[in-house]
Order: C-alpha cells, then sequence, then structure tokens
C-alpha cells in the first residue's frame, strides 16, 4: 500500500495536470490575433485621398487636414470629466455614453470620441491633450469641394458603420468609405491603402521594437487621383439651368461615351456632406421625400421617353425594311385603334418619314409600327424582334457603366404582356402606344442620352462611363473603350437624322436654334400621372428631350428630362439648346433666352399636387 | 557484477530524462529572457548565458559526485545537515537581501543560496537518521526527533523570508510515512487540510452541521454489536469545531489582506463577479497573465522566439518561477503535456530505482530526492496554471538559477551514485 501510493499520486496530479492543460490550451484556446494580442499594438499611416479632377484637369475635389480625438478605453485614467469635456465640448452623458461604446469595440484598439475638429478647436485642445491619458489626436484629411456642384456625381464619403466592420476587415473604426458617386465605385482606387506598423509591448505598454522585425508590416499606398469625364463648366451651368426644376440632363461625348454631364435637380452643395455637420445635414436632405435631392433623377428616374422612342421605331422599321423613308401615312389629326381615335398634334395631312419626325406625328409612327409587327407571323415573332433592336441601343436593361446606380427601364417584350394580360391574351392594340414612347416603355434619362448618342453615331456607341484617367493616364478598360454596335445598319441613320436635323430648322424645336450650329433633335411632351387621396390624376407633361451636335461631327449627345415642364421644346429644348451651346461654344449668345431659363421655375407646377385644391395642368405660363 | 564500470552501472534513462528537461529548460530560459541586442547563446553576462554557465557546472559536479566513494555521503550526511544549519544561520548575518528576502551568500561571481543546499543535506540526514538500527519510527521520540531534523531548517527558512521553500521540507514527511509512520497522521493532516478550506468557503456552521450529519450516518450504518467510543468522537468533533472556529479568526485576524486575497481568488470565496476579477487581475495578476499567456499558445504554440506575450514580459517573473508559461505559450499543449509527461516519468523511475535498492539509506534517500522535486513541480506548475495557489517557489531543472540547478541536479546524481552502488558488496 505505501508502495503504490506515491506512484499513485504522482499519476494523478500528472493527470490532473494534463487535464487542467488540455482545458486551457484546446478547449477554451483562443488564438491571439495579431490585433486582439494586448502584446501587439498596430500603428496606422493613412495616404491621402486620391484628388478628383474635370475631363479638362480643373480640380473638383481636394483635401482638407481634420482631426479627430481618439480613445483608447483600457489606457483611460481617472480624468477631470468636466474639464474633459469642457475643453472637447460635449456633453458629460454623452462623454460617457462613447466611452462606454468604445470600450465594446474593444478596450484596447483606439475609438473616435470626437470625429473631425475644425483647426481652431484642434489648436485649443492639442497643448491640454497629454495631461489626459488615453486619449490623443489623430490626423485625417476631409474632403474640400472646389465646386458646389455635380454631388450626385461626386457621392460623399462618411464614417465606417459597424455592418462595413463586420464585411471588410480591411476598415477600423473611424475611418472613411465613398458612399456614392465616384467616391463609392473608385473608392479603393481614390483611398489607397493605410500602412501599419506592428509594435511589440510589454506589460507596461512601453514600445519595445517593431513586432516580428517589421515583417508583417506594410507601407501606405497613395491613393490616386483620377479625372472624371464630367466638364465642371458645363456640368456647373447645367446645374443653374435646372434652378427650380426637377428632372435630369445627361450628356454624353458620342465618340467615346464620356459622360460630359449628369444633371440632377434639385441638388445640393456637396460641401454640406463634409465635417461634423455632416449627419445633420443629410438627415434634412433625406427627409425631403418630395424634392428628394438625394435621389439622382439622370440615374434613377424612369419616365416614359415620349416621341424621342419615335426615332428608334423609324429605325426598326427602315431596318427591317417595312418603310422606305418616302413611304407616306394619312394623319386625321389622330390615328384609329379599332374604333378609339388617339390624337396628334401634327397639324394632319399625308406624312412622309421626315415630316413625321419634324412635325411628331403620332399617326405616322403607329402606322409604321403596325408594319413592324405586320411583317411577322405571329406578334411573338414581331416583339421579339423589335425588343431585340431596342436593347441593342441599351434599353430595358443596366447599362453597365461605371456610375454607383442606375435603374434598367423597361423595354416591354412578349412575356411581359404575357404576364399582364395572360398568354396570347393581347393584341397590337394593346401595344401601339409604344409607337410614340407612350404606354409601358421606361427610360432613365442616361439611356434617354446613350441613345441619342447611339443615332448621332450612326449606329454604335459607347458605354457610358465617369473615369478618364487614373493618375493622369488614360483608361483602357475594354468595358468602356470597344465600341457596342446596334442591330441597325448606317445607312438607315441618315434620313431620320434629316428628320431630327429638320425638328430645329422647322419643326417641333424651332425656337431654340443655335446660331451656327446645326443641331438634330427631338422633342417630347409625356403624359403621366399621381395619385391624390387614392384618385388617379393627371399632372402637367414631363418635358423631354434629347438632341446632338454638330449633325455631321457630334461632339455631344444630350437627354434633357424636366418634370412637369409641359411640352418637349418648352423647358427640356430650350436647356438642350443653351447646354449645347455652352459646351461647343463656350459661351452662350442668346442672353434672353438663358436669363429667361435661369429664372424660370417650376415651384408652382410642383406644388399643385400638394396644394389640396383643384388644379389646371398644362397651362401657358411663361 | 561488481567488476562492472560505474558507466554500466548507472541509470542511463533517468540520466535522459534529466539531460530533456534542463535543455528543454534552457531553450525557454533563453526564449524569456531574449533580445533581439543579444542573441548570442554563450554570453555569460545575460541570464540565459548564466544559465548555460551553471549546467557546465553542474556537470562537473556530476563527475565529482560520481568520483566520490558512495559510502561518502552516509558517512558524512550529518556533518553535511550541519553544515547546512550554520550557513543558514549566517544568513542573518551576512546574508544578501535580493527582492526582500535574505537568502543569499554573496561569492562574488554568484550568489549561493544555502536553503538548495540544505535540501540535499537534509534529506541525506533525515536519511541517514531513519535507517540507523537504534531508530525505531514507531517510537514517538523517533518520530518527533525525524520531525525536528525536518523542522529545523524549515524554521530558519521562514523569516528569511522564503515560506515557498520552507514548505518544501515538508515533503520529507512522505520519507517518514513511507518508513513507518502510521497513516493515521496523514489521514488526519488531510482532513485538516479539508476542512480548513471548508470552512473558508461555507463557513463553521456549515462544517458542524456536515459533521453531525456524518455522524448520523455512521450510527446509521454501524452494526449494532459495535460499541461507540463515545470520548473520541465528541472530542473529535470539539476538536473540530474549534478548529474551525480558529480558521476564522486566524483568517480574519492574523492573515494579511494579501493572504486573504490569495485565498479568495483561489476557493472563488469572493462572489461578486466584478471583484473578482478585479482581484484575478490585480492580486492574481501573475497568474492570470500565465494562464492567458498558456492558453493563447494553443495546441502547437506559436513557435520559438514567436511568444508576444514572452516577449512583451506580460507574465513577471517568467524565467524563473513562471517558465513554464513560456513553454505553453512557445510550444504549446505539445510542449506542455511532453514537459508533465517527462516529470512524470521521472519520478516514477525513481520510485522504481528507490525501491529496488537494498541498502534502506539509499532507499530512503531515494524517496527525499522524490519528495522534494515532486512538491516543486507539484506547487510551482499547480500555480502557473491556476490550479493552485501563488507560492513562489521553482520548477526543477527548468527555472532561472544557478544554485538551484546545482542543487537539484546534486540532489539527483547524489542518488543516482547509490544506485549504481546498490549491488556492490560491503557498502
Amino acid at each position: 500500500m505505501k508502495k503504490v501510493l506515491l506512484s499513485s499520486i504522482i499519476l494523478i496530479i500528472g493527470i490532473t495536470f494534463i487535464g487542467r492543460l488540455s482545458y486551457l490550451q484546446i478547449f477554451s484556446f483562443s488564438p491571439d490575433q495579431v490585433l486582439e494580442d494586448p502584446a501587439i499594438k498596430a500603428i496606422y499611416d493613412y495616404p491621402e485621398r486620391g484628388y478628383i479632377y474635370d475631363r479638362n484637369g480643373k480640380l473638383l475635389v481636394g483635401n482638407d487636414p481634420a482631426y479627430d480625438v481618439m480613445v483608447i478605453p483600457r489606457e483611460v485614467k481617472p480624468l477631470d470629466t468636466l474639464e474633459f469635456c469642457n475643453l472637447i465640448g460635449m456633453d458629460k452623458e454623452v462623454f460617457i455614453y462613447k466611452l462606454k461604446k468604445a470600450k465594446v469595440y474593444s478596450p484596447r484598439l483606439p475609438s473616435v470620441l470626437v470625429p473631425q475638429l475644425s483647426k481652431e478647436d484642434y489648436a485649443k485642445l492639442q497643448e491640454k491633450m497629454r495631461h489626459f491619458e488615453g486619449f490623443y489626436i489623430q490626423k485625417r484629411s476631409l474632403r474640400y469641394y472646389d465646386t458646389k456642384s455635380a454631388a450626385n456625381v461626386l457621392g460623399y464619403i462618411s464614417e465606417v458603420n459597424e455592418r462595413d466592420l463586420a464585411e471588410n476587415p480591411y476598415y477600423v473604426q473611424g475611418e472613411l468609405k465613398g458612399r456614392t458617386g465616384v467616391e463609392k465605385t473608385y473608392e479603393d482606387t481614390l483611398r489607397g491603402k493605410k500602412g501599419v506598423q506592428y509594435i511589440q509591448k510589454d506589460r507596461f505598454n512601453r514600445d519595445i521594437g517593431p513586432y516580428k522585425d517589421g515583417a508583417l508590416d506594410t507601407p501606405p499606398e497613395q491613393g490616386k487621383e483620377i479625372s472624371i469625364t464630367i466638364d465642371k463648366d458645363l456640368q456647373e451651368y447645367g446645374e443653374l439651368l435646372m434652378h427650380g426644376k426637377r428632372g435630369g440632363i445627361v450628356a454624353i461625348e458620342p465618340s467615346t461615351g464620356e459622360l460630359l454631364s449628369m444633371i440632377s435637380g434639385p441638388t445640393y452643395d456637396p460641401s454640406l456632406l463634409v465635417g461634423r455637420k455632416r449627419s445633420k445635414n443629410y438627415t434634412v436632405l433625406y427627409n425631403d421625400s418630395i424634392a428628394n435631392p438625394t435621389w439622382d433623377r439622370s440615374l434613377l428616374a424612369e419616365p416614359s421617353p415620349g416621341s424621342p422612342f419615335k426615332t428608334l421605331n423609324a429605325l426598326i422599321a427602315l431596318q427591317e425594311g417595312v418603310i422606305t423613308p418616302e413611304t407616306k401615312m394619312k394623319c386625321y389629326n389622330g390615328f384609329y385603334v379599332g374604333r378609339t381615335k388617339r390624337g396628334c398634334h401634327c397639324g394632319g395631312g399625308v406624312r412622309d418619314l421626315n415630316v413625321g419626325i419634324y412635325k411628331s406625328c403620332n399617326a405616322y409612327f403607329a402606322g409604321t409600327f403596325r408594319k413592324i409587327y405586320d411583317k411577322f407571323e405571329t406578334m411573338d415573332e414581331a416583339m421579339d424582334v423589335w425588343e431585340k433592336h431596342m436593347r441593342s441601343f441599351g434599353l430595358g436593361g443596366y447599362l453597365g457603366s461605371d456610375l454607383h446606380t442606375g435603374r434598367p427601364g423597361r423595354i416591354p417584350s412578349k412575356e411581359y404582356y404575357d404576364k399582364w394580360y395572360g398568354d396570347n391574351r393581347w393584341s397590337s392594340s394593346f401595344i401601339i402606344s409604344n409607337s410614340i414612347g407612350q404606354g409601358e416603355v421606361a427610360v432613365t434619362p442616361i439611356q434617354l442620352a446613350n441613345m441619342t448618342a447611339a443615332i448621332a453615331n450612326r449606329g454604335h456607341y459607347f458605354t457610358p462611363h465617369i473615369l478618364k484617367k487614373v493618375n493622369g493616364k488614360e483608361i483602357t478598360i475594354p468595358e468602356f473603350t470597344e465600341l457596342k454596335q446596334t442591330t441597325i445598319d448606317r445607312k438607315h441613320f441618315e434620313p431620320v437624322i434629316q428628320g431630327m436635323a429638320e425638328v430645329y430648322r422647322r419643326g417641333t424645336a424651332r425656337w431654340v436654334q443655335i446660331p451656327g450650329i446645326e443641331i438634330a433633335g427631338k422633342t417630347g411632351t409625356v403624359e403621366n400621372f399621381t395619385v391624390i387621396d387614392s384618385v388617379k390624376t393627371q399632372l402637367t407633361d414631363h418635358s423631354i428631350f434629347v438632341a446632338f451636335a454638330p449633325v455631321n461631327k457630334p461632339k455631344i449627345a444630350i437627354a434633357v428630362y424636366i418634370e412637369n415642364g409641359y411640352y418637349g421644346s418648352r423647358y427640356a429644348g430650350h436647356i438642350a439648346s443653351l447646354m449645347i451651346e455652352k459646351y461647343i461654344k463656350g459661351k452662350i449668345t442668346r442672353k434672353d433666352l438663358e436669363k429667361r431659363m435661369l429664372e424660370k421655375t417650376l415651384d408652382h407646377e410642383y406644388a399643385k399636387p400638394y396644394s389640396g385644391e383643384e388644379f389646371k395642368i398644362n397651362e401657358y405660363v411663361w | 557484477m561488481s567488476g562492472k564500470s560505474l558507466f554500466k552501472r548507472i541509470d542511463w534513462l533517468t540520466i535522459f530524462i534529466y539531460i530533456a528537461l534542463v535543455v528543454i529548460g534552457w531553450v525557454n530560459i533563453y526564449s524569456s529572457t531574449f533580445t533581439d541586442t543579444d542573441p548570442s547563446i554563450f554570453n555569460f553576462s545575460s541570464l540565459h548565458g548564466k544559465q548555460l554557465f551553471f549546467f557546465g557546472v553542474s556537470i562537473l559536479a556530476i563527475i565529482l559526485i560520481m568520483a566520490l566513494e558512495a559510502n561518502f555521503y552516509e558517512r558524512f550526511s550529518s556533518l553535511l545537515y550541519v553544515i547546512a544549519i550554520v550557513l543558514l544561520l549566517g544568513l542573518f548575518v551576512f546574508g544578501k537581501t535580493i527582492a526582500g528576502a535574505t537568502s543569499w551568500y554573496n561569492l562574488g561571481f554568484f550568489n549561493l543560496q544555502p536553503s538548495e543546499f540544505a535540501k540535499v543535506a537534509t534529506a541525506l540526514a533525515l536519511a541517514k537518521f531513519l535507517s540507523d538500527i537504534q531508530t525505531d519510527i514507531k517510537r514517538r521520540k523517533d518520530q518527533l526527533f525525524a520531525l525536528g531534523i525536518i523542522l529545523l531548517p524549515a524554521i530558519l527558512i521562514v523569516p528569511q523570508p522564503d515560506p515557498g521553500s520552507a514548505l518544501v521540507f515538508f515533503a520529507l514527511l512522505f520519507v517518514i510515512f513511507r518508513e513507518g509512520l502510521p497513516l493515521s497522521y496523514l489521514v488526519i493532516g488531510i482532513l485538516t487540510i479539508v476542512v480548513f478550506i471548508a470552512t473558508l468557503m461555507f463557513g463553521t456552521i456549515w462544517v458542524a452541521i456536515i459533521l453531525g450529519l456524518l455522524i448520523v450516518i455512521f450510527f446509521l450504518l454501524k452494526k449494532k454489536t459495535f460499541k461507540v467510543p463515545v470520548f473520541p468522537v465528541i472530542s473529535i468533533v470539539v476538536a473540530t469545531i474549534l478548529f474551525s472556529l480558529s480558521v476564522d479568526l486566524v483568517f480574519n485576524n492574523v492573515f494579511e489582506q494579501r493572504h486573504r486575497d490569495r485565498f479568495s481568488l483561489w476557493l472563488r470565496l469572493e462572489k461578486d463577479p466584478q471583484k473578482l476579477e478585479q482581484i484575478r487581475k490585480t492580486i492574481g495578476y501573475n497568474t492570470y497573465q500565465s494562464e492567458k499567456a498558456i492558453e493563447s499558445g494553443g495546441f502547437f504554440g506559436k513557435g520559438f522566439l514567436e511568444g508576444t506575450r514572452t516577449k512583451g514580459d506580460f507574465v513577471p517573473e517568467q524565467h524563473t518561477d513562471y517558465i513554464f508559461s513560456t513553454v505553453g505559450e512557445e510550444w504549446g499543449f505539445v510542449g506542455t503535456a511532453t514537459v508533465i509527461l517527462l516529470f512524470t516519468f521521472l519520478f516514477l523511475r525513481l520510485v522504481f530505482l528507490a525501491e529496488r535498492q537494498k541498502n534502506p539509506f539509499s532507499r530512503m534517500y531515494g524517496y527525499g530526492v522524490i519528495s522534494i522535486l515532486f512538491i516543486h513541480y507539484f506547487i510551482n506548475i499547480g500555480m502557473v496554471i491556476g490550479v493552485l495557489p501563488t507560492i513562489g517557489i521553482p520548477l526543477p531543472f527548468f527555472s532561472y538559477g544557478g544554485s538551484g540547478l546545482l542543487f537539484f541536479t546534486i540532489l539527483l546524481f547524489v542518488f543516482l551514485k547509490l544506485d549504481s552502488n546498490r549491488l556492490k558488496e560491503g557498502f
């Protein structure tokens, strides 16, 4: 008994120790992550965010220094809370709450206590800061905008939230990230890559040298500067013209697909979303659900295109060989769908393609549309062909641009109608509205502009894009530099373009000619409805205009969409004309026209549905 | 048999384990004292360099031990014991104070810790006394004398103060048990500890209630014919309750707060989790850090010289008492389990060797060696992995310290020398 006693004790203790060790090292094993290891501190080196320039090298966005008050909770020593709060200008309750939140995030990683101090506040704080252990000031840079325009294009940056932190391990609390616009799309390019240095610390939290001799350290990678395709002057001018109007303008350089301007009205000064007032201002903008300034109408609005769509129908009819430019159709101040008459404002008479376009004759295009589907034995077949042609212009789907948002619009397919009306329970009369760009078709302003660019190019386009140069080097992204061919032969474009040129010479837009520049364009007037007190109510028509110029060597293709601007040439046509002149000539010769556009607002129109009273639509109020 | 050379008679298995432990220990000392500026292993001004030097000294000591006659140790054990006691007494006059403890003699090139020497001498003296033909361990007088041999150095070491080292001597009680001290002493000892812990955890009232219940069960289970020894039972109950009450008294009035906190932490007496965590990170700081370091090692460890907590000196005293946490962090469970197994094999091997001795002195000394090594191992690792309260004693062959390594080596190899001579005539 006594002989085995000691051996048994030795064995029992050995087993107990191994049991305890396996509990510690196997069951409750928690590996020290580099960032969680108390013995290692990461020091970040933030590169400056890249500048953004316009297509001509004019600065749009730069940086301003800003200072964050940071806290490392576990290093905070008892302090005179009141004095500190006075110093940083924060309520005691907020301070305590923020400190607690920082502790929850991580007791040993830095959290932002007060973001983005101004230079003045920083100067006050700087010298007193060292009295408060656990707090320090981190220099960052804030965006500085050298323009009051292009907020929707440029986008804004804001502090990463918990979701960003969970999604992308790159980010650490307090860092900034692009939220919309170019800042979002080219976040990685602009941001660069922060450098990191791991420091081995001892238990007194003193640095004792680089961790693993700096093997894991990385130097910062500079953010790249980019040039975007936007023309700063044109963008700013367009936003002036949009004063008091809602809608979107998109201008494209047809030969490259570069977006010259992308205007959404109403808009806001991008500087509003910078610094400490950002979230307050953002809330105000976001909560304006009626004017909706944060909603980019140039990319997201999906109105029916109206009459500009007629040009595409004409091209399809020519391509399918169902009409020639000389084919004539009679307009009875309207046309008949079954026994119902649909109206036309062209004045009536016998129309060929040229007249049909410049007078925007509904009857002519209804007839043309009928000829297209009469060519095929079944409606299904006809719809497939029509849809294929339409889609080749970038309609009815995402364009694949490098913009942060977008909408597909709609080109109805046979499936769409089958679903809506039941299989084969629809006929040509159900879809005839598409011939004049009403009905089920929906197109965003950028698609409209792209379609115009395709016509200007006589049959091809380049995917619209916003990035022009990175660090001064022109981009070579195949998606943007390779040509996209439409399904229409080049020869069919000339008669249509002639018709569009006539629109300016003697058609619906003869009032807005520009001396010395030959423009091709097409007006659009789009009926639209809203619901007021659960009653479908018609509002003043949307004013739409597409144009490109000069006709023979197009430098700009533009689409203008003005909500409730009445007929096509009234607002949209004027604005398109001024934009083209501004871009091509660099100055405006027609000062009275310009003055009228800058001063006129549509606020009275936009107030109508909310007035609670009966109102008239489509009034002539100049 | 006697013709065989010492080389063949010595127990190489033990030597192999010894070398393995010393080498692993040194590697970890190297790692825990490593600085990038001074990576040379032969730099004798560095701690790992010094330890390497003492390993060399230890090997010289081994050669000396092997060269001496085996009966030297038995013959001179009393003298060595007297020298040890004199050295311990001398500390009160000539001692050098390091880290608050006057435990060293300054010999210029190194500091000698006589308590380490006393361990060897006491083990020898105890074996000598117990193996004497005139000694009968069943006799009360001899029991007290044996106890005296153990207690004398311990009493001299306590005021240094070095209670941890003093505690080690009590392990030698095991030798006396092995040689015939009734086990009831051991049982009473264990019960005392149980009552002590139970009082702290549950209070005197619960101890009394549990005791009452045990007596009731005893009466229910006893045979009808069994005559209850009334007086002893009553005296046990009274003694237990008095002891329990005195524990309360001593704990609250004699112990200092830091002692109380250690027990609060170990037995989780503090019920408020926040306060407990507070104690854990202040009083239990060393253990807390060492547990964390071991935990972060995982199964395979972070690798040699890769322990960030070791490098950051997060575990205080890591190269001495907490050296095992370096093993845990850098070599993981693989490393710690290997070390535990090596120690376990060493102890079992030594038990086997001790039991095969024909000479009672050799056997008793062997048990003394095992007892001393084992109590160090048990208390040290128990503390480092957080199952025992903090008691600062080194891990044999592992912890940094010249005297420690040298005298643990001497302790072990004297026994190996005795073992190698076990079959010699006339010994």
